[in-house]
Parts: structure tokens; sequence; C-alpha cells
């Protein structure tokens, strides 16, 4: 790249950085748009069978992850305010509380795939092909949107994972955060697709 | 003229690294079109193979299957390779910079991914046709419960396509923030040359449309892999919905081929004609009325799939509604020709074959458009014929112009004109001799898609065969005379058309940094004032 490509790029750099952050996450929504789409006309036509089948998720897990995801938002938007306040300690300590959490909300999906799985109720399994038609997309629903949602956690982990070593080096500081600013941004936008996958999987029964 | 251009400044790295690794939006652009060359003369042979079998009827050289692998393969590389990515990523990359005064995109990093990404996909789809149960015998659609089913490599056809997306999102949002954020100052929206404009539109409508058909291909992926049944009947599933989830996307995409070339004729006219565009905003804001209308469309590729009346009507309706801004910006083109000093060289040539061609493909759409022709002519040559002049018409000739017009820009070199005038009647007659008779079968009820037809079809379809000789002849004398010139052509001075923006102010071909120094815009280098 030659030198007068880094003037223009720096002079523009972080509203331009943050213009394309959002746009990213604008396809990222419409992504998941087409599932929730997906979800809403087999929901109407298997009303009853998505009634019974989502009456087996287990909420108590769900809401203890819903928690977890709303917490690390909260924490990883901390960081962004510390890192402006000239707080470098902080900035990484929430970043790592965030990465932490996400490390959590990861296990305890674990726990709950691992706990469907052992009772056979996966994806191609026989239980699931004698299940009634809408239980059988119900669930397969709910392993490909949780599934794809986790993907996101570990996309975001890995940003933040980078905005924490470019913290502790210093190429992130106050006067220069958008790397920092757009993994929160994308930190957030995972949190609300959770946000809606939650009532849609767990609560509507 | 500085002796430094972006062909010979090499950067740190020497040879064919100083093109892998430049995030110079120019060399990208030309590697995109050394690639997109080379799967458009793949696809192109694919269907010229096609055309040899349907010289006769009966079965001549392939077996049924082998055909629908050749269509298949053909719609796949043609469509998602070559059209939609086309002139945004070529000529988009090299010249929307400097027709906005910047000295690059805003992310030249991710151009630089994308196109890697691209060629990720390209692999991919390669790689599809030789690896697993053989070539995908689905059509470029993907139409499932049968892409479900059938033994052939579907998945990794499909996951081509995803990727391919992937590109052409973050070659969409990088043109996006470079239009919002690297204008010259001065260049207010509407004194934006009227091709950055295309590009804009088609931007927006990738970063939207895109994820749709993302989504719904790894639903395909998830149902062949893991048994999934979101589309399969037999598992509870609704084909339907797949049907109305590709076409959310993909008839978007038509407009994602459409609207760039419709930006490259809109520079070349007023220049041909030493005149000022007419209805300049006209034909800015007729290109975001088809962005944002093109996405509410898709339902008339399924008006025989079943759904409401009421749903069929609306989507004829604002299918109707679409053809407008379309036929504004012909009018446009026209009345800017009226009473213009005309300068009929190769570019305008191509010009005004896209316009005719594009007529023709537009009008015919209509009568697919219409509820009660549409269910005559679904799924026959007809619409074979329709898309043709569309995607190749239209999208191919303008490739053409924009490569006839912006040649000895890129190059620093002049092509013949004499010989590129000759191919171009070889390109024009050719085509029509192809694709022409394609309507008129349809109209018999010759269906697509079939290696064999009935015998009294047979004039139709040699017709056909021999127009596709002709084109192919004239694609190659023009990619001889492209080739040779690049090397041996006369040198061209920086403006040989006598252009208004900005890209014919500065050297040709083009010092690595675009400009000396950042221009501003004022009354009098404002484009298109003659």
């Amino acid at each position: 790249m030659s030198e007068g490509n880094h003037k223009q790029e720096e002079k523009n750099d972080d509203v331009a950085s943050k213009m394309g952050m959002w746009i990213f996450i604008f396809t990222e929504l419409l992504l998941f748009g087409g599932l929730f789409l997906v979800y809403a006309v087999f929901r109407v036509k298997y009303a009853d069978e998505f009634h019974r089948a989502a009456a087996q998720l287990n909420t108590f897990i769900g809401t203890l992850n819903t928690v977890i995801l709303l917490v690390s938002s909260m924490t990883i938007a901390m960081s962004v305010t510390a890192i402006q306040n000239y707080n470098k300690k902080l900035a990484m300590n929430m970043i790592l509380i965030t990465l932490v959490l996400a490390f959590t909300f990861l296990v305890n999906k674990y726990f709950e795939w691992g706990l469907k799985i052992k009772h056979h109720l996966y994806p191609s399994s026989e239980l699931m092909f004698n299940l009634k038609h809408g239980e059988n997309i119900f669930f397969s629903l709910y392993y490909f949107m949780t599934g794809l949602h986790a993907l996101h956690i570990i996309i975001g982990m890995t940003i933040l994972t980078i905005a924490y070593v470019r913290v502790r080096n210093g190429s992130i500081h106050a006067g220069h955060f958008t790397l920092l600013e757009n993994g929160g941004l994308y930190w957030h936008l995972v949190d609300l697709i959770w946000i809606f996958l939650f009532p849609l999987l767990y609560l509507i029964t | 003229m500085p002796e430094i251009n972006y062909l010979s400044d090499t950067g740190k790295h020497k040879g064919i690294m100083s093109w892998l690794t430049s995030t110079d939006h120019k060399r990208i652009g030309l590697m995109y079109l050394y690639a997109i060359l080379f799967f458009f003369l793949i696809g192109g042979s694919l269907g010229a193979l096609m055309r040899l079998e349907l010289m006769q009827p009966g079965q001549q050289y392939y077996s049924a299957q082998t055909y629908n692998a050749l269509f298949t393969v053909h719609g796949i590389i043609m469509i998602f390779i070559v059209v939609i990515p086309g002139l945004s990523v070529v000529f988009g990359n090299f010249f929307l910079p400097i027709m906005i005064g910047a000295k690059d995109v805003a992310f030249p990093k991710l151009n630089l991914l994308s196109f890697y990404i691209y060629l990720t996909g390209c692999a991919l789809a390669v790689a599809s046709q030789f690896a697993g149960n053989g070539p995908p015998d689905t059509g470029w659609t993907f139409y499932a419960p049968y892409s479900t089913q059938t033994a052939t490599n579907v998945v990794m056809a499909v996951f081509a396509a995803f990727v391919l997306g992937f590109s052409s999102i973050l070659t969409g949002l990088n043109f996006i923030v470079t239009i919002h954020r690297l204008r010259a100052p001065g260049m207010k929206w509407f004194k934006m040359p009227l091709f950055p404009w295309s590009i804009y539109a088609t931007a927006w409508i990738q970063v939207l449309a895109t994820p749709i058909v993302g989504i719904t291909l790894l639903m395909v992926i998830a149902e062949r892999v893991l048994k999934i049944g979101f589309f399969d009947p037999a598992l509870g599933g609704d084909p339907i919905l797949y049907q109305h989830l590709f076409w959310i996307y993909s008839h978007p995409a038509v407009y994602i081929m459409i609207l760039p070339a419709m930006g490259v004729i809109t520079e070349i006219i007023p220049t041909f004609c030493q005149k000022k565009i007419y209805g300049y905003r006209a034909i800015a804001i007729s290109s975001l009325a088809i962005a944002g209308v093109g996405y509410l469309v898709w339902g008339h590729h399924m008006f025989t799939s079943g759904m409401s009346t009421t749903a069929q009507w609306f989507f004829s309706l604002l299918t109707f509604i679409v053809a407008v801004p379309s036929a504004v910006k012909v009018f446009n083109w026209i009345s800017t020709m009226y009473k213009a000093s005309i300068d009929v060289k190769p570019p305008f040539l191509f010009a005004l074959g896209f316009i005719f061609l594009f007529m023709i493909g537009g009008l015919t759409g209509l009568v697919q458009g219409a509820l009660a022709t549409n269910i005559q002519v679904h799924d026959t040559a007809f619409v074979v014929a329709h898309f043709h002049y569309i995607i190749f018409g239209g999208m191919g000739f303008a490739f053409f112009a924009a490569i006839h017009y912006w040649f000895p820009k890129m190059y620093g070199k002049m092509y013949n004109i004499r010989l590129a005038n000759i191919y171009w009647v070889f390109i024009f007659v050719g085509f029509n001799l192809l694709y022409f008779p394609q309507f008129i079968l349809g109209l018999q009820g010759v269906p697509r898609r079939y290696y064999d037809y009935l015998p009294q079809f047979q004039t139709g379809e040699v017709i056909s065969g021999i127009g596709a000789l002709i084109l192919g002849i004239g694609i190659y004398m023009m990619i001889y005379n492209l080739f040779r010139s690049s090397k041996k052509g006369a040198p061209a001075i920086g403006n040989p058309w006598n252009g208004k923006t900005l890209e014919w102010s500065i050297p040709s071909p083009p010092p690595t940094e675009n400009f000396e120094e950042i221009p501003v815009m004022t009354e009098q280098n404002e484009p298109y004032n003659y």
C-alpha cells in the first residue's frame, strides 16, 4: 500500500470503519431474519406441535444464558468506556470478564445440547424421524439457530481476544479504539439475536 | 506524463507477487477481469456444448444426465462467478475511486480479502464438478426437494455459491462506505457521475439481499448433511418456502447485474455524443428506484408454483412498476443522442447494442410478468431467450462496451478500432441469431432444459447453433484484439474520447495514487459539462 492510501485511510479511519461495521451487522441481522421467516412459516403451519416441542426445552438454562449474555454486553460496553477514560487496566479486565461469560454461555449450551443428544434427540437420529413433522422441524430449527448463534459467539470471542491483545500492547488506546468498539458492536449483535431466539424457542410454548 | 504508473509500480514485491499482494484497487480490478474472463470462456464453452447437442433431435453426444450437468454448471459459473460480480468488481473497483476523486477504496485490505474469498468460491465451484458423485444436476437454482435428494455433488456447489455471496457482501459494503466517505471535496451527491451512482444502488442490493440466499443455502446444506426437513415435504418441510427464499435474493440479483451495466451506458453515451446527459437526476433516482422496487418482485418467478391470487397480482403489478424506472433510463439515453454530433466508435456501438437488446429483453420480461401469458411461457425456451437478452445482451454487451471505453485508460494503449467494428457485427448478429429463435420456439412450446426436442423444431435450433458459432468467433476476435493491443497497441493519450469525468483528467495508465492532489470539484469540472 502506498503512502497516500495510508493518509486518506487514516483521515477517515474511525467513521468509515464504524459505518462498515454497522452495514455488516445489518447483513447479519438479515441472515438471521431469513431464519425467523422460516420459523414463522412453520410456527403457523404446525402450531400445536411447536407448542409441545417447545415445552421440552430447559427454560432454566435458557434464562441463565440470557442473563449471562446481557451482563456480558454490559461489561464490554464498560470496557469501551474505560479505554476512553484512559483506564487501560479496567478495560482489559472488562474484556476478560466478557470472554469468561461468553465461555460460560458455551459451556451451558454444551450441557443443554449434550443432554438432548444423550436422549437421542438430534438431527438425523431415529427418534427425530419418528417425531411428528412439526416437532422434528422445531428441534431442527432449535439446533440450526442456536448452532449458528454459537458460531457467532465464537467469532465474537475471537475478535474480543484480538482486542484484548491490542489493548495490552497499547495499539488500542484512548485516541484510537475502533477495533474494540466494533468488537463491542458485534458482541451486542450476538446478544441481540439471542434476545430474539430465547423467547421464540424457550418461552413461547 | 509521470514515469511511474500502477502497472510499472511493483511496490515491495516483484513479479506475480506484486499483483497477488497488491491492495491497489486498480490491480485488484484487473485481477478480477482476468478471473472473470477465464470463467466466461469456460461457461461459454459449456453453452456451446449444449448447442452442439441440440443441432439435431434425439440423443447425439451426451446422455440426458450429462446435459443436466452441462446446463447446471453453465448456470452456476455464469450467474455466480461471471455476471453477478462482473461489472461491479472489475470496473467498479478500477474506476469508482477514480471517478469520485479518491486514491483508493475505503478498505483496501478488505478489498483484497474479498478477491481471495471470490477465488475460494470459484475453486469450490470448479471442485464441485469433479469431487464426489458427479457434477450437480439441479439447475443453478438448486430447487428443493430435488436438490436435497439428488446423489450428485450439490453440497459443494451450494457452498461455493455461499462463499461467492460473502465476497459480494464485502465488496458492496466497501463501495458504500467508499462513496459515503471518500468523494472529492465539492462533489455533492448530485454532482457524482452516474456510474458511481449505479454502483451505489447495486452495493445496497448486494448488502441487503445476499444474506437471505446465504442462510437459504446453509439450510440446503443442513438438509443434505443432517437430514433436516426444512424444504422436503416428506419430512414436513415446504419446497415453496425454498423458492420464496431463493428468489428473495435471486431476483434482486438480476438488478445487481443490470444496474452497473446501465451505469456504464450512461457514461458512454454523453461522451460519444459530446453532450450533457439528459435528465441526470432522473437517472440517478431511477437507479435507487430499481433497487428498491426490484426487491419486492421475486414472486413473479413462482406464478405457476402455487400462490394466492392476491399475491400473484401484487407481484405482477410491482413487476410492471419496476419496468418504469428502467424505461426512464432508456428515454434519457435516447434524448441525450437527440441532435448530438455522434462519434460512432466501438464503445458507442456496444452501447447501442445494449439499448436495442435490453429493450427486447425488458419487453419480453413483461410478457412473463403478465399473469395469463406467464402460464403459457413458463419454463419454455422463451424464458431462456428473455434472460439471455437481459443478462448477455444487457450486462454482457455493457461489459464489452465498458472494456472498449476504458481500455485505453486501463492499459495506456489503444486497440485496433477497425477490427473492433468488425467483431461488433459478428457479436451482434451472432447474438440475435442465437437467441431470437428461442423466443419463437418457446411460444411454440419447446421446454427449457431438455436435451431433446421434436423434429419440427429443428430449423430454429439449427439457426441458434449457427448464431452461437458466429458469436463465438466474434468473441475470440475481441479477446485477440484486446490482448494483442494491451501489449503492442499504439500508446493512448490521457483523454482519447474527450470524456469529462475525472478518470479522463489523469494520465493513461493511471499513476499509482491516481491523483497527485485530490481534485476539488467546481462548476467547471463537474461531470458531463460539455
